[in-house]
């Protein structure tokens, strides 16, 4: 598994501090992240493919330092966000998937083979030339999911990829997150889908304030909530 | 091309898209020079065989062509007024055409092969003009109109259910900032997807 470390991080927008002094070696396979809104969740995750860096202290990833390497560590770390909308480029599914792929060296034929692969797995091929616009919430999820699995990285970091989900939709797109052979970081509200996490962290007020078995950090959590 | 695209094996979908650019850009300009009605039913002709072998069905094709038959509905009458039947019916004729043989170059190519042949014509100039980018930027313009679509279509709804409907303010400010939002969201999910280096 990967390994993603973050030592002694903190992080401000203009003076409101977001992460204060975060000290954190991820190499579970599963790792879900929960924590209030606002409580810097999803700059956490943010800094691990270099969308954000740190004012102070440094993240890692496989012994990369993102704020260095941060092309490098992006071809590493796929990233789901919450509104498949933003993630889309192309305006049919199969050019958005195949787009990904860009300037790797592929030949048209590999590009088209993985492509049509990544469709397939994510039951995405009837849709191949649709506009990517009108898929449904779910299926543009699928299909963020199929763009960055189609690179092939080593780590998935996805910030709250079924918010905007119904309850079924959530469960696949969570059951395909926990099917995947690379290491998986989570942040997530929908606290029933962490069940069959590894490890759990909670964030709050810029801290880690629990870090555990699912049961042990959500029990905290939900202490913290009441 | 944004969402108009018709898939298909035809050898018009297979046909190279520059090719095909060539041959529209010919095919309405011989249709511009021919004078006589004779010519513009045979022109006429080799379109809908066209049509056909591309097996593009009845109802996009029409969504494409149809709204010209308003503008001829207008134009006809008054060109005829001015110049006769003949001259107004070739005027309708060649119009027709040229619609008719855009429409089937944008139901039959795909937006990727339309980038793909405009970073092909750019390459003698890359030493001035990075192909890529601009095909980058080309298919972000066309994936934003929807995008934008929908937020004009959200913010009108939000404006309605606070029963604020007739200000102009209303919509274009939430409009605008939520582009803005997009943008920047966009923008994160490109660098994220490796496309600053």
């Amino acid at each position: 598994m990967s390994s993603i470390s973050f030592d002694g991080v903190s992080h401000a927008f203009g003076e409101r501090m977001v992460l204060r002094d975060i000290r954190l070696n991820l190499t579970e396979r599963r790792v879900g992240i929960v924590g209030a809104n606002g409580s810097g969740k999803s700059t956490l995750v943010r800094l691990i493919n270099g969308l954000i860096t740190p004012d102070s202290g440094t993240v890692t990833v496989d012994g990369l330092n993102v704020a260095r390497n941060a092309k490098e560590v992006r071809r590493k770390v796929g990233f789901i966000f919450t509104n498949p909308d933003n993630q889309i480029v192309m305006p049919t599914v199969a050019e958005d998937v195949a787009f990904t792929l860009r300037r790797r060296g592929l030949t048209r034929d590999e590009v088209a083979a993985r492509t049509t692969a990544a469709l397939d797995r994510f039951g995405l091929s009837q849709h191949a030339d649709h506009p990517a616009h009108r898929l449904s919430g779910g299926q543009k999820q699928l299909l963020a999911l199929a763009a960055v699995l189609v690179a092939e990285p080593q780590i998935v970091v996805a910030d709250e990829p079924t918010t905007l989900l119904d309850a079924r939709n959530a469960r696949r797109i969570t059951e395909l997150l926990l099917g995947m052979s690379q290491q998986v970081i989570v942040v997530t509200h929908q606290l029933e889908l962490l069940a069959a996490f590894d490890r759990v962290v909670v964030i709050e007020d810029g801290r880690v304030v629990a870090d555990g078995t699912p049961e042990a950090a959500l029990g905290s959590y939900r202490a913290l909530l009441a | 091309m944004i969402g108009l695209y018709h898939p298909g094996h035809s050898l018009i979908h297979r046909a190279p898209m520059l090719l095909k650019l060539a041959l529209l850009s010919a095919g309405v300009m011989i249709v511009g020079l021919l004078g006589e009605p004779w010519q513009l039913g045979a022109a006429l002709a080799v379109v809908f065989g066209l049509y056909l072998v591309a097996r593009v069905p009845l109802a996009p094709a029409w969504q494409q062509i149809g709204p010209i038959l308003w503008v001829l509905l207008i134009a006809v009458p008054v060109q005829a007024l001015f110049a006769g039947w003949t001259v107004a019916g070739l005027m309708a004729g060649r119009l027709l055409i040229a619609v008719a043989l855009a429409a089937l170059f944008t139901l039959t190519t795909t937006v990727t092969a339309v980038l793909e042949g405009f970073q092909r014509m750019l390459r003698p100039l890359r030493r001035w003009i990075d192909a890529d980018r601009v095909g980058l930027l080309v298919a972000l313009t066309l994936r934003c109109i929807p995008l934008v679509a929908e937020i004009v279509t959200e913010v009108i709804e939000a404006r309605r259910a606070r029963g604020t409907q007739g200000s102009l303010l209303a919509l274009a400010v939430p409009v605008v900032v939520r582009s803005l939002y997009a943008a920047d969201a966009i923008g994160e999910a490109l660098v994220a997807r490796g496309l600053d280096d």
